[in-house]
């Protein structure tokens, strides 16, 4: 059957077997692999994509349901090849070890945070208690979101107070100062 | 190779919170596990796993299944007979079981089909015959087996084996011990679940060659495997490691998928891709053993340690694998942290009918640490001292060897006891109760009686505990020779420079393309070897981290490292790029020092520049082009390790696991509270400190000092391979596993150490498995001073936890009616078994239970 659905702002149409989860017309039929399966059986969200906006876990959801669907995965959300704020402090704070959990936990607080510009922690702990890491404790994957909330704050507060963003930052990150070294990408480019 | 002073250069680079190289292809989406790889032409692989635990395969019918359309082929064992297996004495396994299946998941044949779903649907078609045999899942039952439920027949009463130390004389200590506690410990089994579920690509090349992409931690070891099973030779097979989702010892030997993988694409004749469901990744499982600790430790009335004496079983599972290497790490590290003159450890490793055990975070080590370190504070609790005093009375004076022969230079362990006790308010908060005043009569409620009278339900407790872990093994599992890594670091002869561009003297910038690769074999796994390395080599050059680019774990390309286990990445390989990068800069100095007639010895590499003695200077790009033989196309610098002799330890039978070049240390409190209506225990909060030498990179250490905690609470509150009475694995998902997820998971601050040692590169060690062990005692203390009891099980389940509340509340008033330490019963009340506590004048000796 034809599937047709709008991914990363690219509409799509797709043949499709009607029992093809999302998760593999993503990863399989259009090679947008940056899209994870942990699990298979939606307790790890390391599948979670936004479905019009929404978390949703790739994994179990059928791609003939998302007909007519706006589908954002982790590829599409930099803009002009620039990481999000949100990506780029999961790399600087930690927030990313093995990075097999990332994609889905960057999807579900990017979710979170269209919808919540100010989330307290215990918000962002919901928004991200479907998600499972195996490598940090989480700790540090808080600390990447509440550094990125801080970046953006600097970014829409008063230019001439540099300084105040980049101190709360610091009390983001707890004992750990933010890292100095640049964006690494030309050592791989 | 020892630390060094730093130039302002290396400090900009050597312990700056710095970003993982590869992380912008971690949080772009756009890196490539092994899953993410597909190859023109290539099939899927679905294995076909027992259903029975312990049987006779008789034969198997794979007609219907190769009937179905889109299927190619089915293979079996047969196509595999070859056994193999990490340890040269432990080959007992295929990757398909030719004649018998030894577990519920063991892996009977493969079905390749032009899709997934193709291979799936064949599973249930292939018939097998089986002829069951009986099965055991308790070890103890296994040893008393008659013949035929023997798993292996070479292994009589499935015991893998046993091993017998003795060093001083333990059973005379014990008998002038002023205190002795004496209890039975049991740890079931925990498996990694990294998020990353395991995957293979295997491909034939048209000149017979192979080339396989795996999810490993050891690309070293499955070469070696794979030339063995599929009897090539290994310079025909290529094996590159793409990114690894983790692997915490799950990956770090041979997985049937592997050697399946290019079985099946040799039959096939195309590529074969197989990747493990999350359900098959618990039935391989390799994780860590059920173990069962008989465990007696005697003080003198001061706290000082007299002696330990220690029976581990370990429940090893239905195949070797690293099975004798975990035991003996349950021995080794016993008496080596601190100063024990009097050890006696009986260890063995038993063979039942359920998924193989193998190597995890903490290898070996963190059951016995679990039950040492809950003993210590049963030990101090009778002793009337303060449980980190008593740790203190016990310190190592290094430089020292431990009583088994380990060396140990560096030691930051009191530093790590005396942040975490200044950190979490320790003495205030304990203050009057275990320092000051063990009670009197041991009522078996503990010395907090009068707080919890007033707050019955919501108790506050602090425990302490230490740990430490090896930074990498000193012996090579299979070769006492082997170097144990080599880095080659190589500087390109720069491309022609633009018309009207300079051809040398500018300095780099950051923009400028990478100035050297290094190529080395470790497998990055997430822990952030990459990183590490690229931090070496650029601190020693003066480059920036941007102008250093690594290539790693491709066997074509890449030179021989041992692979990510035992927390050898950082001191061994680290210790290579380092010899690599100095080897380099000597090439290059030698060069320029002719040409600037100076000692080559003056010359220095900072700022992206070569600097002479009298201020000439070149940019690092020109001095590699004036430093290049004629003809020659790049400078290659060569950098090897292998542990010094004095660290590779003693001579008796087993004394080649636990040496190690370095050790790193761990202390934690944990806070803790139990709602004595529920029986849950809620952890408040982690305090650990971990002397990791020196921190290369300081995010990367506490994200694994964080998350080496963090794995120790899933096995404290709620982590635990269940099993039916049949060998079924109960629980194999990440929901009934129980993986904490980030609301069960508490803040943990973690404190850097340096100790500096001596031999470490720039002086770091481990940093990513020490810490995990002494969480889990650190709860059981914190447990014992929030309600008195004592807990000798992991998980600290709601259940166990009420089940130890109403025994604590049924104990006779004296508390001695709960010490028989060898009745095992699952959970008792507080006090610890063993003897009363001493009299001024000095208990009788005694052994307790």
């Amino acid at each position: 059957m034809i599937t047709a659905f709008t991914v990363n702002g690219q509409p799509r149409r797709l043949e499709l077997d009607p029992a093809t989860l999302l998760l593999e017309a993503l990863r399989e039929h259009l090679r947008l692999t940056g899209t994870k399966c942990g699990c298979d059986d939606s307790s790890c969200g390391a599948c979670t994509v936004l479905v019009n906006g929404q978390p949703a876990l790739a994994c179990t959801l059928l791609a003939a349901g998302c007909d007519g669907a706006d589908i954002t995965t982790i590829e599409g959300i930099a803009t002009d090849g620039r990481l999000t704020a949100l990506q780029r402090a999961f790399g600087r704070m930690g927030g990313a070890q093995c990075g097999f959990c990332t994609p889905g936990m960057v999807m579900a607080a990017k979710a979170l945070l269209d919808g919540n510009p100010d989330p307290s922690d215990g918000e962002i702990q919901a928004a991200l208690s479907g998600n499972i890491c195996r490598c940090t404790g989480y700790v540090q994957i808080l600390a990447s979101v509440r550094a990125a909330l801080a970046e953006a704050a600097g970014a829409a507060a008063d230019a001439a107070r540099p300084k105040a963003a980049a101190d709360a930052q610091r009390r983001a990150a707890g004992p750990t100062p933010p890292p100095q070294a640049a964006e690494p990408q030309s050592a791989h480019g | 190779m020892a630390s060094r002073p730093q130039s302002d250069a290396a400090r900009a680079i050597i312990g700056a919170p710095t970003a993982m190289v590869d992380a912008p292809r971690k949080t772009s989406g756009a890196g490539a596990y092994t899953d993410d790889l597909a190859v023109p032409g290539m099939l899927h692989g679905k294995i076909l796993h027992s259903h029975l635990p312990h049987a006779r395969i008789r034969g198997v019918d794979a007609g219907a299944a190769l009937a179905l359309p889109g299927v190619r082929c089915v293979i079996t064992g047969a196509d595999a007979p070859t056994a193999y297996g990490v340890l040269p004495i432990g080959k007992d396994e295929c990757a398909l079981q030719p004649d018998k299946a030894r577990y519920i998941g063991d892996n009977i044949a493969c079905v390749v089909a032009e899709s997934e779903r193709i291979a799936a649907a064949a599973l249930p078609l292939i018939r097998v015959e089986y002829e069951p045999l009986p099965a055991y899942f308790d070890p103890e039952a296994a040893m008393a087996a008659p013949a035929a439920g023997w798993l292996h027949d070479h292994r009589p009463r499935n015991i893998e084996k046993e091993y017998h130390h003795v060093f001083g004389d333990p059973d005379a200590a014990l008998a002038r011990a002023a205190a002795v506690c004496r209890n039975r410990y049991v740890c079931p089994a925990v498996t990694h679940a990294a998020m990353e579920p395991h995957a293979t690509l295997a491909r034939f090349e048209p000149d017979g060659g192979l080339t396989v992409w795996s999810s490993t931690q050891v690309p070293y070891y499955l070469h070696k495997t794979l030339a063995r099973v599929l009897q090539m030779s290994m310079e025909r097979i290529r094996v590159i490691k793409p990114m690894v989702g983790g692997g915490f010892g799950g990956k770090s030997e041979v997985c049937p998928l592997e050697i399946v993988a290019a079985v099946a694409a040799r039959r096939a004749g195309a590529p074969v891709k197989i990747t493990y469901s999350r359900e098959e990744v618990f039935y391989t499982h390799r994780g860590r053993p059920l173990q069962l600790t008989e465990l007696e430790t005697g003080a003198a009335a001061d706290g000082t340690i007299l002696a330990v004496r220690a029976r581990v079983i370990q429940d090893g599972g239905a195949y070797c694998g690293y099975g004798p290497v975990t035991l003996l790490y349950s021995g080794a590290l016993l008496g080596a942290m601190y100063d024990i003159p009097n050890v006696r450890w009986d260890g063995y490793r038993v063979l039942t009918n359920k998924p193989a055990c193998g190597a995890m975070r903490g290898h070996g080590t963190v059951n016995t640490r679990f039950a040492f370190e809950a003993q210590l504070d049963e030990l101090a609790e009778r002793l009337g001292l303060d449980p980190a005093e008593l740790r203190r009375r016990n310190f190592l004076q290094p430089p020292c060897r431990t009583v088994n022969g380990l060396r140990v230079l560096s030691y930051g362990l009191p530093e790590c006891l005396e942040t975490v006790v200044a950190a979490s308010g320790w003495r205030e908060r304990r203050t009057g109760r275990a320092a000051g005043a063990p009670p009197a009569v041991n009522d078996g409620r503990g010395p907090r009686r009068a707080d919890r009278a007033s707050a019955p339900s919501r108790r506050h407790g602090l425990g302490v505990a230490c740990s430490h872990y090896v930074s990498g093994a000193a012996n090579a599992v299979d070769r006492a020779d082997a170097i144990h890594s080599t880095v080659y670091v190589e500087a390109a002869a720069p491309l022609p420079a633009p018309a009207g561009g300079a051809s040398g003297g500018g300095a780099a910038s950051d923009a400028a393309p990478p100035a050297v690769a290094v190529l080395t074999g470790t497998a990055e796994i997430g822990q952030g070897s990459d990183t590490m390395q690229a931090q070496i080599v650029a601190a020693a050059l003066g480059l920036p981290l941007a102008a250093v680019a690594v290539i790693a774990a491709d066997s074509a390309i890449t030179p021989m490292d041992l692979g990510s286990y035992s927390s050898r990445v950082t001191f061994m390989a680290g210790n290579a790029a380092l010899r690599a990068a100095e080897d380099l800069k000597q090439q290059i100095a030698a060069a320029l020092a002719r040409r600037w007639n100076c000692d080559p010895e003056a010359i220095r590499c900072l700022g992206g520049q070569v600097l002479g003695p009298s201020g000439q200077a070149l940019s690092f790009a020109a001095a590699v082009a004036a430093a290049l033989p004629p003809g020659a196309a790049h400078l290659r610098g060569v950098g090897t390790y292998s542990p010094p002799r004095e660290a590779q330890g003693g001579d008796f039978k087993g004394a080649g696991v636990g040496p190690s070049p370095a050790y790193s240390y761990s202390a934690q409190v944990a806070e803790v509270s139990v709602d004595e209506d529920s029986g849950q225990v809620t952890v408040h909060k982690i305090w650990a400190a971990h002397d990791c030498g020196r921190a290369l990179n300081p995010v990367a250490v506490e994200g694994q000092v964080i998350g080496s905690v963090w794995m120790g609470l899933g096995q404290a509150l709620s982590e635990e391979m269940a099993y039916t009475r049949s060998g079924q694995l109960a629980n194999p998902g990440l929901l009934d596993y129980r993986v904490p997820t980030i609301l069960d998971s508490p803040p943990v601050e973690a404190f850097i150490v340096e100790s500096l040692d001596p031999e470490g590169p720039f002086g770091a060690k481990e940093a990513g498995e020490g810490s995990l062990a002494a969480v889990i005692p650190a709860i059981a203390n914190a447990i014992y001073d929030a309600a008195g009891i004592r807990l000798y099980q992991p998980p600290f389940t709601p259940d166990r936890v009420l089940r130890a509340l109403q025994a604590r509340a049924a104990a006779p008033a004296s508390g001695q009616a709960a010490t028989a330490g060898q009745d095992q019963p699952e959970t008792k009340p507080g006090p610890a078994s063993g003897p009363p506590p001493p009299s001024p004048a000095g208990a009788p000796p005694q052994a307790g239970g």
